[in-house]
């Protein structure tokens, strides 16, 4: 009776949602009124109304608060180190040399795009496994080389994701709870391997990144005993303007800064060096694979809480978008098609000639930054076509679809608010509400590389069939 | 194909922004292509493989901003130019202060303090906005009806638990802290408390009270079943208990429908524990059982009105009670014709045609409406009337898909007229209902048909009895006074209560002199 007393007595503030009379009437008696923008659940689909009913039940509601509580604490508790770089053959669980890993969930060869299809031939002459691009294709096609998703390789990898056995990649630590998370070595420019690009240019500079850049950042961090805190790191590129997906000024900038004091204590020569720090200084985007091994390493951490609802993998091939969510453990995909991703383009392209949506970079936004960190990075709100309140505006939404803030990465000008973390599949089909994610755009042919960047969001499909698979495991309930 | 370019020295952008010029840039008429980006080696490669370089371009420095365009004819250029430097022109933004939406109750609840929900979206979805909002600890006001009786039971267990308030489903009225909530009228803050199960027998007695010069503390709406059975009163028990600890409250009244047995038992019991007086009006409720239980009975809405004020204080002599003008009723009988001696009441509020009609049926028993709990007095076609016959506009048939009929007055004009046109027809009843919620302007909606069904009966040499009963208060924005003005300009007899409005139509039909 308590709280019956205390409206009493207080004066009245409310919530409102439906007919917008009710709400003026209110306004009209000096009530303070909160008048939703409110749609039906799930869209009005009365079958996904009744497994979210379900899972509403309090005996599950409970079991699914408590995993997800469990999950978020991981997420929130990892701490994601840079310990060091090496070949993917040397350090990749299940690497071998005619394995060729990719971004987004499960492929097939004819299934590929042209910027995967480019990526993966690139790929299969750098590692000398074909003369040139055109036997690669054949290659490809052969059955002679094998295809994996980055993800179930404990890897991510930007654009196509493309990771051969001899590319260097990121060592990235949970100090935590001891899992690993890797990711190859950013090839910074726009017609590169990861954008589908390969002509000799492009495998010139791979051979170069295997022979020069890859094995000096390694013997550099062997001066480095403690590792580097990446969430550190993060967290000031984010108070620098950086979302950490689309911009990665500041987050490249204190990268280098944390790595040039081992880096000119190694054997290499002042000119190998230059040229490394020439290599970093020519794109911003050098330290974007980084964070994206540290959300995969914060993320994996969360993955396989039995009765978890939360997100733990978005990625995509260019062909199709995957989840994974915790409670379902394992290589569990929920897909749904890729989709177009809206924004401005490199001059002398048009609209028609963006592949698909693509790329393991989506770990980005299931981890709380990209698009979800949209209001810190005013810099980029033309990705969004809209005002700098646009901006802010993503982010507040993603709160809606999101179960906690990360207290470790915050954005200052939403008054030090934490990133919102852990995407609740419940969340996203209850208020048809979809991530927003940063990302950049490939051209749909092979050998062209990168035409622009912009926004896009998953299939709903995805988040519909993890829904119904999640309340069948839970419930019983199809 | 004509190429121009255009160099700024020493003019910087970030690169993001000039993508998204440069895109815009394609999209100006007649540009066939056009690039525009810092003079970095990158971009001026970009520019040479779409092959647009021009010798200012190889001169640019990295701080320097090119702009190149192409066009397919040398006169398109200088038009073309302009409207790329066009979008260099950053528009101020106005839209930072724009209020911050939400799409759910617990996203709201975050930001905004918040104590309760006012919840009237479809009824399909209703229940789980109601238990998001207990969820979260708001007290809620549920208008939406078509929630299951099971839903309800639930939403008003849990509330129950958490100590807080369950209004609805199908609550039309409250008021709490003198704010009224969907359908409420414009009353004084008082010491008179209400706990009602029904939306327009709450706004009866609160106006009523009004009139009598006393207030409202806080009137509590139930929602329309919960007496029944099944919700076994969990809300009035509560509202009672609630009522009973509220220091401005001094009197409390009930308002329902007939309760099950059983669970009139459970709230008589309520009110005999209760330190404060309690007037219950249950339409057509036992006497006997509500006198055992300490509770006052009245009859009707203007007799539980009147207990209430004079139990918080009223001296009742002095109070002008609008007793019935029995001389009008002699006159009316007399302008009558034998025949006719039907009356037909079509309301907007549903208590109020049952208040009207309970009042008839002590006279007639050939009493027929849409709402008649009495299978045998079921209108068989609520489309067509017969004998005296009563009809609740706000009932489901006439309200699915529909605005209710408080908000759009036009459903029962048609009938009017037909009621109107009947030589059988004595008189017809009709209730306009004021206050938050309500439509702008009840009985002007009506009066070009009450204009010209009267004209009719007088060209057809008859008399035709309309009785108007304005339900509000001369506070509401539609304001009373107004209001009847209207009605009886036209010549139509004003009801003071919802209460004389059936004893004047029973008289005005009534036949045997002796009666009235």
């Amino acid at each position: 009776m308590d709280k019956i007393k205390n409206l009493f007595q207080d004066d009245l503030k409310a919530v409102a949602l439906g007919i917008e009379f009710i709400k003026d009437d209110l306004e009209i008696q000096g009530a303070e009124v909160t008048q939703l923008d409110w749609q039906p659940p799930a869209s009005g689909d009365s079958h996904l109304i009744e497994l979210l009913d379900k899972l509403d039940e309090p005996e599950n509601q409970d079991k699914i608060n408590k995993a997800n509580e469990e999950a978020i604490e991981r997420i929130l508790n990892s701490q994601p180190i840079l310990v060091g770089y090496d070949q993917a053959i040397n350090v990749i669980p299940g690497m071998k040399k005619n394995l060729i890993l990719h971004a987004g969930p499960p492929i097939a060869w004819e299934n590929m795009n042209g910027a995967m299809r480019g990526a993966v031939t690139g790929a299969i002459v750098f590692e000398g496994l074909a003369e040139n691009i055109e036997e690669a294709e054949k290659v490809a096609a052969s059955g002679k080389v094998e295809f994996a998703p980055c993800h179930e390789h404990d890897a991510v990898g930007s654009m196509a994701g493309v990771t051969s056995a001899s590319m260097y990649v990121h060592i990235v630590e949970n100090k935590v709870y001891g899992n690993v998370a890797y990711t190859n070595l950013s090839e910074q420019l726009s017609k590169i391997l990861r954008f589908g690009a390969n002509d000799q240019s492009v495998i010139d500079r791979l051979n170069w990144m295997r022979d020069v850049l890859g094995p000096m950042l390694r013997d550099a961090m062997k001066f480095c005993s403690e590792g580097i805190d990446l969430r550190l790191l993060l967290s000031k590129a984010l108070h620098m303007g950086d979302e950490a997906h689309n911009r990665n000024v500041a987050g490249t900038t204190l990268l280098i800064q944390a790595l040039t004091p081992y880096i000119v204590q190694t054997d290499w020569s002042k000119e190998d060096q230059k040229e490394v720090f020439d290599f970093v200084l020519s794109s911003d985007y050098f330290s974007g694979p980084t964070w994206m091994a540290l959300a995969k390493c914060s993320l994996d951490a969360a993955h396989g809480v039995k009765n978890s609802t939360i997100v733990t993998t978005m990625c995509r091939n260019g062909y199709e978008f995957g989840i994974r969510v915790s409670g379902m453990s394992g290589n569990t995909w929920f897909t749904g098609p890729a989709q177009e991703v809206i924004g401005p383009l490199f001059a002398g392209y048009k609209r028609e000639d963006s592949g698909l949506d693509i790329g393991d970079s989506a770990i980005t936004e299931t981890f709380g930054v990209g698009g979800f960190a949209m209001a810190t990075a005013p810099a980029i709100v033309p990705l969004v076509g809209g005002t700098v309140a646009d901006a802010m505006n993503v982010t507040e939404e993603m709160k809606d679809i999101t179960t906690t803030k990360n207290p470790n990465v915050t954005i200052p000008v939403l008054n030090f608010m934490g990133i919102p973390t852990g995407i609740d599949i419940r969340k996203v089909i209850k208020l048809n509400k979809l991530p927003t994610i940063n990302t950049a755009i490939a051209h749909k042919d092979a050998g062209i590389g990168m035409i622009g960047a912009g926004i896009t969001h998953p299939p709903f499909e995805a988040f519909k069939d993890a829904l119904e698979a999640f309340a069948e495991t839970l419930t019983g309930a199809k | 194909m004509s190429i121009r370019a255009k160099i700024k020295k020493n003019t910087y952008l970030d690169s993001i922004s000039l993508m998204s010029i440069s895109t815009q840039a394609n999209n100006i008429e007649h540009v066939k292509q056009a690039m525009i980006g810092m003079g970095t080696d990158m971009n001026k490669e970009v520019i040479e493989n779409v092959g647009m370089t021009v010798d200012e371009i190889k001169k640019a420095t990295t701080g320097d901003l090119i702009i190149v365009i192409q066009t397919d004819k040398e006169d398109q250029l200088d038009a073309a130019m302009e409207e790329v430097e066009k979008l260099f022109i950053r528009k101020e933004d106005k839209s930072e202060t724009k209020e911050k939406t939400y799409n759910s109750i617990s996203s709201a609840v975050e930001d905004v303090d918040s104590n309760i929900a006012v919840i009237s979206v479809n009824g399909l979805y209703a229940a789980r906005e109601a238990r998001e909002a207990l969820n979260n600890d708001l007290h809620v006001m549920l208008f939406s009806d078509n929630v299951s009786i099971e839903d309800e039971v639930e939403l008003k267990k849990l509330a129950h638990e958490k100590g807080l308030l369950m209004m609805g489903p199908d609550c039309g009225t409250a008021i709490i802290n003198n704010t009224g909530l969907c359908f409420a009228n414009k009353v004084r803050k008082g010491n008179i408390g209400i706990v009602g199960a029904s939306g327009t027998g709450s706004q009866e007695l609160s106006v009523r009270i009004h009139d009598f010069g006393y207030g409202i503390s806080q009137l509590i709406g139930t929602g329309g079943r919960d007496l029944s059975k099944e919700v076994n009163g969990i809300m009035m028990v509560d509202g009672i208990r609630a009522l009973e600890e509220a220091p401005d409250t001094e009197v409390i009244v009930l308002i329902s429908k007939p309760p099950e047995k059983e669970v009139e038992k459970k709230v008589l019991k309520e009110v005999n524990k209760s330190k404060k007086p309690v007037v219950i009006w249950f339409l057509g409720g036992d006497e006997e059982s509500i006198q055992a239980s300490k509770g006052h009975y009245a009859k009707g809405s203007k007799e539980a009105a009147i207990k209430a004020v004079v139990l918080a204080g009223a001296d009742e002599d002095s109070l002008n009670k609008h007793s019935l003008n029995l001389p009008l009723i002699k006159e009316v009988q007399k302008k009558l014709k034998p025949e006719q001696k039907y009356i037909r009441g079509l309301f907007t509020g549903g208590t109020l045609c049952d208040e009207a009609m309970l009042a008839a049926k002590e006279y007639y028993e050939d009493m027929y409406s849409n709402i008649s709990k009495d299978e045998k007095y079921q209108l068989e076609d609520s489309g067509k009337s017969f004998h005296h016959t009563f009809i609740d506009f706000g009932s489901d048939e006439y309200t699915d898909g529909k605005p209710h009929p408080m908000i759009d007055p036009s459903a029962r004009i048609d009938r009017f007229m037909e009621e109107a046109a009947d030589p059988k027809v004595g008189v017809i009843l009709l209730d306009f209902v004021l206050g938050y919620g309500s439509h702008e302007d009840p009985v002007g909606a009506m009066v070009p048909a009450i204009k010209e069904a009267k004209e009719k009966a007088k060209a057809e040499g008859r008399h035709l009895e309309i009785i108007g009963y304005v339900l509000g208060t001369d506070e509401d924005r539609q304001n009373l006074k107004a209001q009847n003005d209207k009605l009886d300009s036209l010549g139509v007899t004003l009801s003071s209560s919802s209460q004389n409005l059936g004893l004047l139509a029973r008289g005005f039909v009534n036949k045997e002199e002796n009666n009235g």
